[in-house]
């Protein structure tokens, strides 16, 4: 705990520099790396971090020493090379974008490397903050590297906010972009800029290998939370910061530790958690979600089963017990329970117990289930009829299709298909009745018990019972 | 005998002849980056296996390694179905986090260890002369000529046994999924040898030259030919070339020879590029102008 | 109400280039179209002019060129040769009144923005760069959106469309930006026939309005009736002309080479995951 303490105080200069810095750095990369992911350039910003090493070496070798505006200035020539050829031998050759990544990637290392040991084998005595490249070395970090980080990350911000209708638009739809004569190419190399002076930045906190994640990581955390462009870059900012904090932190309390390496482990924590927990678009909010349309399936489903063996026997008066609507619909005991209590809430069924008990429609649950059976019967006669699908073909679909046909569709189909009065088997496809919800089993029921027959034999039929209704739909939509 | 010169050019081109082999099928089906990835994905089960072992006993490593190979490819599809990411995005988290694993891990013990950092990243080839397999007393060789030379077997017995599917695959996994063929099994079959072949090859070049062994020569040769048969000879062939001029580039320059093999590599591809007769950049420019003032091309409508 | 005044504006809008009223230039010239890749050509020698206020059909089989004929005579893939000319002007300068409706598949329906935000963008041609929509462009793709029977849909995220929604996203999107001439590649490729319906009343009612109007289309049969003109390509421009005289057996014949039988259609279309139809022999 005294450390957390001793940390958070800033007190220590260096713990102000390394903790600006990364989060700086976490805060651009986290930005710009969403333009990444969404463009599907994601591992561009690997091949380029690794494509920075020989224009470092180059400098070095060209100033005669580890002079840092050289060295930057090298790595981002570099940086820029790397991307150009990338480009380049993708619209010039037949070689696929993923092997021009790699190959750039592998091959401007591999000059580096050669580079780097050229420069070695030399004997330079002032080589060795080179080495930290590959892993970077944020715990060095002096005021001199905040102060770039600093003004990188206001030049972003500014940038970004200044071109993001641009940004949003070339990474959207880059063919309409240019149909409507937008300057892409342009807007692209901006962006491409950004890009590799981040990385060139980045890779003194965070190294080579692991700059590439810091450009993802956060980004690909941040689309689970949100479906605007505009927050997901904040959110990706914001992740891209935390990691800066969580990484030095950590750092801090174990002096063997490199920074970068938990920045990204930090990251990656994150994007864990926002695949899990994201509202909406998050792995358990979707299992939920999934889950609550199989038990809505299923009550409908169960809803129609009644409906049906109401039709079969022409009576509105009979209890249906549970054995039968296990036997008519598989599902498991525990889903038919399920959707029965949910029925009983809605108030869709009633119990009528006696022997045997069973479940009776109520008005509301009657027009319901007219409904689904409507719509299921329609869309077969829609498949059947506009798409010429032949008549056994057309239930299945439909069994999935008519729990997802809304009110709008219904009668969408309803004016395609000019209101028809039965399916592809002849059916007929039951409307609502202007009249209905007065003449029901239930309301009888109460007031008489004699009304629902409880023994499940064929019984005196009840005087407000349903008869096969082929009015038109009232008020329907022209 | 054979010199040490010798052997470090055997292990060269053994190594990148496994490289092409492999790396033609990734090229093929446009997974280039996996190779990458892999390479990266598996020091955390380099560093783990040396840790258990305590030891520079080289096979649990290429078991350690070969787990997060498969582990990386497994995580990654995974990812990127399950977590609806694009593809690139998926590999570069799932590598990406292996790594960092396992850079931490090293740190953690980094008294009791003696993993050079720089010669897992890119390797040491000019050693491999003096690192003996003695079997009973009996000076065997280099482990690593070994070692290369039982992953090339492999691979080429597998490209041969498993050459019609393979070639199905890489032209349409689709298609051979409605042939009957295991697709599953011929995936996870050419990331095997993938990860088995990079992780043989990182005493030699190290983790990120592979990449330029994997991909490079195939590329370059798939700018010269459309025939699967031709285009691995020819991978192969620039594979090999790219070693030994590597090597003497590095000779001369006094350099990283692993690093040299690379930048060989590049140079072919690019001369590939500029003068290949029907896909080079040069061909292409001649032929379109040319072609201007040719008689109309027959539709085959 | 809102969306009479809309339409209004819309017909008030920039159309056609005033100072060539007197000349009479075609909506769109296109001359000397060539496009090769990896010395295979994909279009020859492309030349035609488009009539004005007329809706124009361009078919031909799978791979002759069709898509890319647009693509590349709006200069947004390279060609080897050729030029594009808007009412006689260059393209360049013209862009600004050519709506172009890509495939629905070239864009990712994932991308996290609203149909708002996909429909504004077809105001971005009025707008200099840097410079963000007003509430009068707001308005206007309001206004789109109605037209199209999408308006409550404006802040729904775009994956959360089906396929005819998103097409109609597409159309609302050309419709905002108040052009002259309409390029549209597959508009009624995979949609329901809900949406099939709306499109093409549209598109009709955008005729009516002497707007100009080119579809790539893959369904023959809705040719005849639907389409004033149509283009036949295959590789070369087969044949271009009023529907009447243009759309004849023989022409098609020389397009399609003899793959207008019913099992070739119907592979095609099960390939692209389509209902069966079935099809009249010719």
């Amino acid at each position: 705990m005294d450390i957390f303490f001793e940390f958070f105080s800033l007190q220590d200069p260096n713990i102000r520099y390394v903790l600006a810095g990364t989060i700086l750095l976490g805060f651009s990369a986290g930005a710009l790396g969403c333009f990444a992911i969404l463009r599907r350039r994601a591992l561009v910003g690997d091949a380029v971090a690794h494509a920075i090493l020989p224009g470092v070496c180059l400098a070095f070798i060209v100033a005669g020493g580890k002079d840092p505006l050289m060295l930057i200035a090298g790595a981002f020539v570099f940086g820029l090379l790397s991307m150009v050829t990338m480009d380049f031998i993708t619209r010039n050759s037949r070689i696929a974008p993923d092997a021009s990544i790699g190959m750039v990637l592998s091959v401007f290392f591999g000059f580096g490397v050669v580079l780097l040991t050229f420069i070695q084998s030399t004997g330079y005595v002032d080589q060795s903050g080179l080495d930290d490249f590959l892993f970077g070395q944020a715990a060095a970090m002096i005021g001199y590297d905040v102060n770039v980080f600093g003004g990188l990350s206001l030049l972003i911000l500014a940038i970004t906010i200044i071109t993001f209708k641009e940004l949003k638009l070339i990474s959207f739809d880059p063919s309409f972009a240019r149909s409507i004569g937008y300057p892409v190419k342009r807007i692209e190399f901006l962006l491409a800029m950004l890009m590799v002076l981040t990385i060139t930045a980045g890779i003194q906190a965070v190294g080579v290998v692991l700059m590439a994640s810091m450009l993802i990581i956060p980004a690909a955390a941040a689309r689970y939370w949100t479906d605007s462009l505009r927050v997901m870059v904040v959110v990706a900012a914001g992740v891209g910061a935390l990691s800066g904090i969580t990484g030095s932190f950590i750092s801090y309390t174990a002096p063997a530790m490199p920074t970068g390496p938990w920045m990204v482990v930090s990251a990656a924590l994150v994007f864990i958690l926002s695949f899990l927990l994201a509202p909406g678009r998050g792995e358990i909010a979707r299992f939920v979600q999934k889950r609550r349309l199989r038990h809505r399936i299923a009550s409908e489903n169960i809803l129609k089963t009644i409906y049906s063996m109401e039709e079969e026997d022409d009576r509105t008066d009979r209890v249906r017990p549970r054995r039968e609507l296990a036997r008519r619909r598989h599902m498991s005991k525990r889903e038919l329970n399920r959707a029965i209590s949910t029925l009983l809430r809605k108030k869709y069924i009633a119990w009528f117990s006696g022997n045997p008990g069973g479940y009776v429609l109520k008005s509301e649950g009657r027009k319901e289930a007219k409904r689904l059976v409507r719509v299921h019967r329609l869309w077969e006669q829609y498949l059947n009829q506009h798409l010429q699908i032949a008549e056994d073909h057309v239930h299945d679909d439909a069994e999935s299709m008519e729990h997802l046909i809304t009110t709008d569709i219904e009668h969408e189909l309803l004016e395609s298909l000019g209101s028809p009065e039965r399916d592809p088997h002849h059916s007929k496809i039951p409307y609502e009745d202007a009249d209905e919800g007065e003449k029901d089993g239930d309301n009888n029921a109460h007031n008489n018990q004699e009304g629902i027959d409880q023994t499940g034999e064929p019984g005196k039929q009840n005087p407000g019972g349903r008869k096969s209704q082929t009015t038109k739909p009232k008020g329907s939509r022209p | 005998m054979i010199s040490s010169t010798g052997w470090i050019l055997i292990t060269g081109i053994l190594a990148a002849s496994s490289c092409a082999l492999v790396g033609t099928f990734l090229v093929l089906r446009k997974m280039s980056l996996m190779g990458d990835a892999i390479s990266h994905a598996v020091l955390p089960g380099i560093v783990i296996a040396f840790l258990l072992t305590a030891g520079r006993n080289t096979f649990p490593m290429l078991i350690g390694a070969g787990i997060f190979g498969l582990l990386t490819v497994y995580l990654t599809e995974l990812l990127s179905q399950k977590g609806r990411i694009f593809h690139d995005a998926s590999m570069g988290i799932v590598f990406t986090t292996l790594f960092a694993i396992g850079v931490i891990i090293i740190s953690l013990f980094a008294g009791n260890v003696d993993v050079d950092q720089e010669c897992v990243l890119y390797g040491e080839i000019a050693y491999v002369p003096w690192d003996l397999w003695i079997w009973q007393g009996t000076n065997m060789g280099p482990r690593p000529v070994w070692i290369l030379g039982f992953v090339l077997l492999l691979n080429i017995t597998f490209i041969t046994l498993a050459y019609k599917e393979l070639k199905t695959y890489s032209f349409s996994p689709q298609l051979a999924a409605t042939l009957g063929m295991p697709v599953g099994l011929i995936h996870y079959g050419l990331m095997g040898s993938v990860s088995l072949t990079t992780i043989a090859s990182f005493e030699s070049v190290g983790a990120i030259l592979v990449v330029a062994m994997l991909i490079v020569p195939p590329a370059t040769a798939y700018l010269l030919t459309d025939r699967l048969h031709r285009l691995l000879l020819l991978a192969v062939l620039f594979g090999i070339t790219s070693a030994v001029g590597g090597y003497y580039l590095a000779l001369w320059i006094n350099s990283s020879i692993a690093g040299a093999i690379a930048v060989v590599t590049g140079l072919q591809f690019a001369l590939v590029f500029l003068f290949a007769p029907r896909y080079g950049l040069l061909a292409k420019r001649y032929i379109i102008n040319r072609s201007k003032e040719a008689p109309r091309p027959v539709t085959t409508g | 109400m809102t969306t009479q005044n809309a339409t209004t504006e819309l017909q008030t809008g920039p159309g056609r280039d005033p100072s060539s009223a007197g000349r009479q230039n075609p909506p769109v010239e296109v001359h000397d179209l060539t496009v090769a890749y990896d010395q295979k050509p994909v279009l020859w020698d492309i030349d035609f002019e488009l009539p004005e206020g007329k809706m124009t059909a361009i078919v031909g089989p799978n791979g002759a060129g069709k898509s890319t004929l647009i693509k590349a005579a709006m200069g947004l893939i390279p060609s080897s040769s050729g030029y594009t000319l808007i009412y006689g002007k260059p393209l360049d300068k013209q862009r600004r009144n050519v709506a172009y409706v890509p495939q629905r598949e070239s864009v990712d329906w994932n991308f996290p923005i609203s149909v708002m935000d996909v429909v504004l963008m077809g105001r971005y041609p009025h707008l200099r760069l840097f410079q963000r929509p007003s509430r009068e462009d707001r308005r206007i793709a309001m206004g789109a959106l109605e037209e199209v029977g999408m308006a409550e849909y404006q802040n729904r995220q775009i994956s959360q469309l089906s396929g005819g929604q998103q097409q109609r996203v597409f159309l609302a999107r050309a419709l905002a930006q108040d052009a002259g001439i309409y390029l549209m590649d597959e508009p009624f490729a995979g949609v329901d026939a809900a949406t099939e319906k709306v499109i093409f009343n549209k598109l009709q009612e955008l005729r009516s309005r002497g707007k100009t109007l080119v579809v790539i289309h893959h369904d023959l049969q809705s040719v005849p009736n639907n389409f004033d003109w149509v283009m036949l390509i295959n590789l070369r421009l087969v044949a271009f002309g009023p529907v009447a005289e243009t759309f004849t057996d023989e022409n098609l014949q020389k397009a399609y080479g003899g793959r207008l039988n019913i099992l070739s259609q119907m592979v095609e279309r099960s390939r692209q995951q389509r209902f069966v139809r079935e099809q009249e022999s010719e």
